[in-house]
C-alpha cells in the first residue's frame, strides 16, 4: 500500500451532504473500466455534462482545483454502496486525502486500504478551512502529527485510530500483518469446532 | 455487566484485542457474487492467494446477469465475463456456486437466508453493502470492499473496530396498508441517512417482534442508509421456524446443540445502549422517497417539501439540486405524480411476501398504458415459488412483466436500466443520482405501493386504492 505522510496542496470545497458512492463512481464504470482508468470517471453525474463535456460549475473542472490532492467534502461522504472503486476513481484524479464532517463506515474502511486518508473535522472548522481553501491557497495535511494546517490561522486536529494511523504511515499490508497471528487465528478456530459445530459445514 | 445483542454477537467472535476498541474478528460465512466476488477472485489468483475456508464460503451471479425471461446466461453484456470469472474462481477453490436455473441462485442476501447459509449469531460478510439484511436472522452482517474481501478470503478474520451500540424499537401496531419498507423509510426520513454511522443497530420492539422473518430483513436491508454497517434482531421463534429444515441449516442432534445457543441471543433487560430511537408503528403512514437521498422520505400523503424548510443551508441546496434532478414542484402533493417505470424486486423487497402483497393490488387490474412494470423475483427458489401459487399469472395478466431472477433495475448493472428522465416507482433501497440508469428518477416505496402506482399510472396512496 502506498503510505501517507503529509499532503499539501490545494483543497477543493465540495460541500454537500450524502455524496454516494454511485456519484462517485457509477456502477457501469466499474464493469467496463479497467481499475487503472477510473479516475477519468470520477464523479461523473456531477463533473460531466450530459453531452460528455466538462461541467463548468464543478469544482474539481476549476483552475486551480484540477489535480487537487485535497477534497473538502459534508456530511456523510461516501454513504452507500461498498464498491472500493470509489476510492480507486478518487485517488485515480490525484485525490490522496478527503476533509469532511463525516463519512460512509465502508468507505472509509476502503480508503485506508488503498493510502487515502480520510479526515473528520467539526462543521464550525471544515467551513473555515472550505472558505479559505477556496482561493486555492494551500493545504497541509500532516498525519504524524494529527492536523490540518489551514492556509492562515492555527492547525486543526484530527485523530486516526493508531492501528490504523501505524499502517498509513508505514505503507504496511494488513494481510502480511494478519498472517502473522496464524497460531491465534487456528486457536480459535479448534475452540470454535467444540463450542459451536453447526457453524463448521464439515462437521454438521 | 448486563450485554447487548451486539456484545453478544461480537465479543465471541474476537480472536484476538488489537486495542482502542478494535478485534481481529473471525468470519464464519462469506458470500460472494458477480461484481464483487468476480474481482475477489481474480486477486486471489494474481497474488497467489488460497481461500481459507471455502466450505463457509458461497458463490451466486446476481448483479451482472441478464433479467430477461427465458434467459440463457449467453446474453451479451458485461455480466458474462463477470459470472464466467466467478464460477472459475469458486471452482477453482472448492466454493459451492449456484448458477442461473439452479436453485440457490439469486439476490446474494435473498438466497443466504433461504437456503440456512445465514444463523443466528453468525459473521458473515460480504462485498456488499446490503449485506446487512442479514440481520434479520440475528447474524453479525456487514459489507466490505474488495480488499478486505481478499483479507477475509485468505485469513477468515478481519481488522474490524467494533460499533457503538444503537437501538431502534418500533413499537405498537401498523396501521392497514403500513409495511416494514415503510417503516424503515419513515425512520431515515426522520433521523437522517448518517444518523447511525459508527454505530450497530438493534431493531426491537412490539412491531418488529410481530413481523414476518422477510420484513425483518427488509428493515435490517435499510441500516446502511442509515449510515450503520450491521442492523440485526434477536432471533425469536419466528426465526428458529422460518430456519428449520433449509438446507445448508444445521439438523437433528445438532440442530438442537445451535437451538440453545441461539435462544441465550438477545439484549439483557438492564443492558446500555449509546443511543435509542423510538417510533410509534401506528403513526407511520405509506411513505415514499422524494430526492437523491432515502433520508427524503415522506408520507404518501403530504405534499413535496419546499428548499426553504430545510434544517441548514447545505440541506437546502441539497434539496433544491434533488428537485431539480427530480423534476418536481415544491408544495404540490407527492401522491398523484405520474411515473413510467415500476420495478418490484430488490434486496430490499423480491421475496415470496413482497411478491403476494403485489399480486394482491394487481389482481384483476392493469398496468396503465404509459407505464413499463417489471417484476424480477429475488431468487431461484422465490420465483418458483410465486410460479407454485400462480402469481406470475396475476402479474402477466396485469401487464407486468415477470422477470428472472437478479439485482436488475436496483443497480443497473446489467445494462438494463430506467431511460434519462423516466420516472420509477421502485421497491429497491437507493434513490440516488443515476442509481437506475443515467438520470432515472426513483422513487423508493413498499411493494404494494409500487404495484399500485403500476395501475394507476401515479404516486398512490395504496389505502384508497383498497376502499
Amino acid at each position: 500500500m502506498t503510505p501517507f505522510t503529509t499532503v499539501t496542496g490545494p483543497a477543493a470545497p465540495l460541500i454537500r451532504p450524502n455524496i454516494d458512492t454511485d456519484v462517485i463512481i457509477p456502477i457501469r464504470r466499474l464493469t467496463g473500466t479497467a481499475r487503472e482508468t477510473l479516475g477519468r470517471w470520477a464523479f461523473e453525474p456531477l463533473r460531466y455534462c450530459p453531452d460528455g463535456s466538462e461541467n463548468p460549475d464543478f469544482v474539481l473542472n476549476q483552475a486551480p482545483f484540477r489535480g487537487a490532492p485535497i477534497l473538502i467534502a459534508g456530511a456523510n461522504f461516501g454513504c452507500g454502496s461498498s464498491r472500493e472503486g470509489a476510492v480507486w476513481a478518487l485517488m485515480g484524479m490525484g485525490l490522496r486525502c478527503v476533509i469532511a464532517e463525516g463519512f460512509g463506515d465502508i468507505f472509509t474502511g476502503n480508503c485506508f486500504q488503498n493510502g487515502m486518508l480520510p479526515v473528520v473535522l467539526p462543521a464550525a472548522q471544515l467551513e473555515a478551512l472550505a472558505r479559505q481553501a477556496g482561493s486555492g491557497a494551500p493545504v497541509t495535511v500532516d498525519l504524524a502529527a494529527q492536523h490540518v494546517v489551514p492556509p492562515v490561522g492555527e492547525p486543526m486536529p484530527f485523530r486516526t485510530a493508531p492501528l490504523r494511523r501505524e499502517a498509513l504511515l508505514e505503507g504496511l499490508d494488513e494481510l502480511g500483518q494478519t498472517r502473522k497471528r496464524e497460531p491465534e487465528i487456528a486457536a480459535w478456530q479448534a475452540r470454535d469446532r467444540a463450542a459451536r459445530p453447526w457453524i463448521w459445514r464439515d462437521e454438521a | 455487566m448486563p450485554s447487548t445483542l451486539l456484545d453478544k454477537l461480537w465479543n465471541p467472535h474476537a480472536v484476538a484485542d488489537l486495542g482502542d476498541g478494535w478485534s481481529l474478528l473471525h468470519v464464519d460465512r462469506i458470500l460472494m457474487h458477480d461484481l464483487s466476488g468476480w474481482r475477489a477472485m481474480e486477486e486471489m489468483r494474481e497474488r497467489g492467494l488460497a481461500v481459507r475456508a471455502p466450505a463457509l464460503t458461497f458463490a451466486t451471479p446476481d448483479h451482472a446477469v441478464s433479467t430477461v425471461p427465458g434467459r440463457t446466461g449467453d446474453e451479451p453484456g458485461p455480466g458474462l465475463r463477470l459470472r464466467a470469472g466467478l464460477r472459475d474462481g469458486a471452482a477453482r477453490n472448492g466454493i459451492p456456486f449456484f448458477d442461473l436455473g439452479q436453485v440457490g441462485q439469486g439476490i446474494v442476501h435473498v438466497m443466504g437466508p433461504e437456503m440456512g447459509i445465514v444463523l443466528p449469531g453468525a459473521t458473515l460478510v460480504c462485498g456488499d453493502s446490503h449485506t446487512c439484511t442479514n440481520g434479520g436472522l440475528g447474524a453479525l452482517a456487514f459489507g466490505i470492499g474488495s480488499s478486505e474481501l481478499v483479507h477475509a478470503l485468505a485469513t477468515q478474520v478481519l481488522r474490524q473496530r467494533k460499533p457503538r451500540a444503537m437501538r431502534v424499537r418500533f413499537e405498537g401496531v401498523p396501521g392497514p396498508g403500513v409495511t416494514p419498507k415503510d417503516l424503515i423509510l419513515h425512520l431515515i426520513g426522520r433521523i437522517g441517512a448518517d444518523a447511525a454511522t459508527g454505530h450497530a443497530i438493534e431493531f426491537a420492539g412490539a412491531a418488529i417482534r410481530a413481523m414476518r422473518i422477510e420484513g425483518r430483513m427488509t428493515v435490517c436491508n435499510m441500516a446502511i442508509e442509515l449510515g450503520a454497517k450491521m442492523g440485526f434482531v434477536a432471533p425469536d421463534e419466528t426465526t428458529f421456524a422460518y430456519l428449520a429444515g433449509r438446507p445448508f441449516a444445521p439438523s437433528g442432534a445438532m440442530w438442537d446443540r445451535a437451538l440453545a445457543h441461539w435462544r441465550t441471543l438477545s439484549s439483557d433487560a438492564d443492558a446500555a445502549f449509546d443511543c435509542e430511537e423510538v417510533v410509534d408503528a401506528a403513526a407511520v403512514a405509506p411513505t415514499v422517497s422524494w430526492g437523491t437521498s432515502p433520508e427524503h422520505a415522506i408520507p404518501v400523503d403530504a405534499a413535496i417539501p419546499r428548499p426553504e424548510a430545510a434544517p441548514d443551508a447545505e440541506r437546502r441546496a441539497a434539496w433544491a439540486a434533488a428537485l431539480d434532478y427530480m423534476g418536481l414542484e415544491p408544495g404540490r402533493p407527492i401522491a398523484g405524480t405520474k411515473v413510467d417505470w415500476v420495478f418490484i424486486g430488490s434486496c430490499t423487497n423480491s421475496r415470496i411476501g413482497d411478491l403476494r402483497a403485489a399480486a394482491e393490488v394487481a389482481r384483476g387490474r392493469r398496468v396503465a398504458p404509459e407505464v413499463r412494470a417489471w417484476v424480477v423475483p429475488g431468487s431461484e427458489a422465490v420465483k418458483r415459488e410465486a410460479e407454485a401459487e400462480g402469481l406470475h399469472e396475476v402479474f402477466l395478466r396485469a401487464g407486468f412483466e415477470w422477470r428472472e431472477p437478479g439485482c436488475s433495475l436496483c443497480v443497473a448493472a446489467n445494462g438494463e436500466r430506467v431511460p434519462a428522465g423516466a420516472r420509477c416507482a421502485s421497491t429497491s433501497n437507493r434513490n440516488f443520482v443515476g442509481r437506475q440508469g443515467e438520470g432515472a428518477r426513483t422513487h423508493l416505496m413498499g411493494p404494494a405501493m409500487a404495484a399500485a402506482a403500476a395501475v394507476t399510472g401515479a404516486i398512490t396512496d395504496v389505502r384508497e386504492l383498497a376502499a
